[in-house]
């Protein structure tokens, strides 16, 4: 018999330890605002087992409370959530082998996971990597539905000051590109990312960059491939 | 009260997330080989679309209005210093929004 709890299992749990960090307090953020909003326990649980997006289930609460139309509710989450897709496109050969775990491993593809599962740093040395991928994607979810459902209770105990708690997810993708600006020595990616990004938030505004940005990203990378599969790394 | 309605809502949000998530793989997931093009996409794309979530998460910050995001660059700051420093994630993110709080709490 494998064991279960191998080197693999151990690296899995220690690479998702900082996500443990921004989920218990993004998490607990939700929970407490939706508890604020009327929705117990199981909202947040529920919640935070099936739709499992961060931005987007803290953004639910506004659309719920507010009685948004369906149509509206499915165009909002197809702009906030369509960066997912790049995640996707990134981990098709990654996930090639990773048989009956693949559906979940795409299910729980979150930004988070998906920073973790993304870099070649975290899979050096481990053994059977598509047991890695599944377990970190499943660690992330359980820290996330706790943080939700532990958010909910507190929020159903206290009122506190949440204000600004939301700033974890942006440290989070900070630590994210500076771990990578440092494993690389070509920054053309990196710098495409950030340039086009701003670009188009100046043109389109907050609201509307995101989908924009992404197209933006793709024909820079594209026009720029020959270049950039001369050197190894993007 | 009845919930129903926004059941059907998470419910849309759910599956709408769901189909986002799987279309790559349904498209380009097949027993084929991946198209090099894909590939080549995967590699470069991680880089850029980390920095395009850092912009994604401060696309609210006004730099013309009071705070002048102000209160975003002193806490992207501190987590930056303190991760090149020591190199701790978990340090990195609990430092910076930690400041942040203090400061949009306590100081503006």
């Amino acid at each position: 018999m494998k064991k279960v709890f191998d080197n693999d299992f151990k690296r899995a749990f220690l690479a998702t330890v900082p996500v443990f960090a921004g989920y218990m307090v993004l998490g607990m953020g939700f929970g407490v605002i939706l508890q604020s909003k009327g929705y117990g326990i199981l909202w947040a649980f529920a919640m935070s087992a099936y739709i499992y997006a961060g931005s987007m289930q803290y953004l639910a609460i506004d659309l719920m409370s507010a009685g948004a139309s369906v149509a509206a509710t499915a165009l909002t989450t197809l702009m906030v959530n369509a960066r997912h897709l790049f995640y996707g496109i990134s981990m098709v050969d990654k996930y090639k082998n990773m048989g009956k775990r693949k559906p979940y491993a795409i299910f729980a593809l979150t930004d988070e996971t998906y920073s973790l599962v993304c870099s070649e740093e975290n899979v050096r040395g481990i053994e059977n990597r598509e047991k890695f991928y599944f377990l970190v994607s499943l660690f992330n979810q359980c820290y996330w539905v706790a943080g939700c459902v532990l958010g909910s209770i507190i929020g159903s105990l206290v009122k506190f000051n949440t204000e600004g708690i939301d700033f974890a997810l942006t440290a989070l993708f900070v630590t994210v590109f500076i771990e990578q600006w440092c494993s690389t020595k070509n920054h053309t990616s990196a710098v495409v990312g950030v340039a086009v990004s701003l670009a188009c938030l100046l043109i389109f505004g907050p609201d509307n960059f995101l989908v924009p940005a992404m197209i933006g990203i793709t024909l820079a990378l594209t026009f720029l491939r020959r270049k950039l599969e001369g050197r190894e790394n993007g | 009260m009845d919930r129903s309605y926004d059941a059907l809502l998470v419910a849309v949000i759910g599956a709408v997330t769901i189909a986002i998530r799987f279309l790559p793989f349904i498209v380009f997931g097949g027993k084929r080989k991946t198209p090099e093009y894909v590939t080549y996409l995967g590699k470069v794309l991680p880089y850029a679309i980390m920095g395009m979530l850092v912009i994604y998460c401060l696309r609210n910050v006004s730099v013309v209005a009071y705070p002048f995001g102000i209160p975003e660059f002193i806490a992207c700051a501190v987590v930056a210093v303190l991760h090149i420093w020591k190199r701790n994630t978990l340090l990195s993110i609990a430092g910076g929004t930690a400041i942040y709080m203090v400061i949009v709490q306590m100081v503006i």
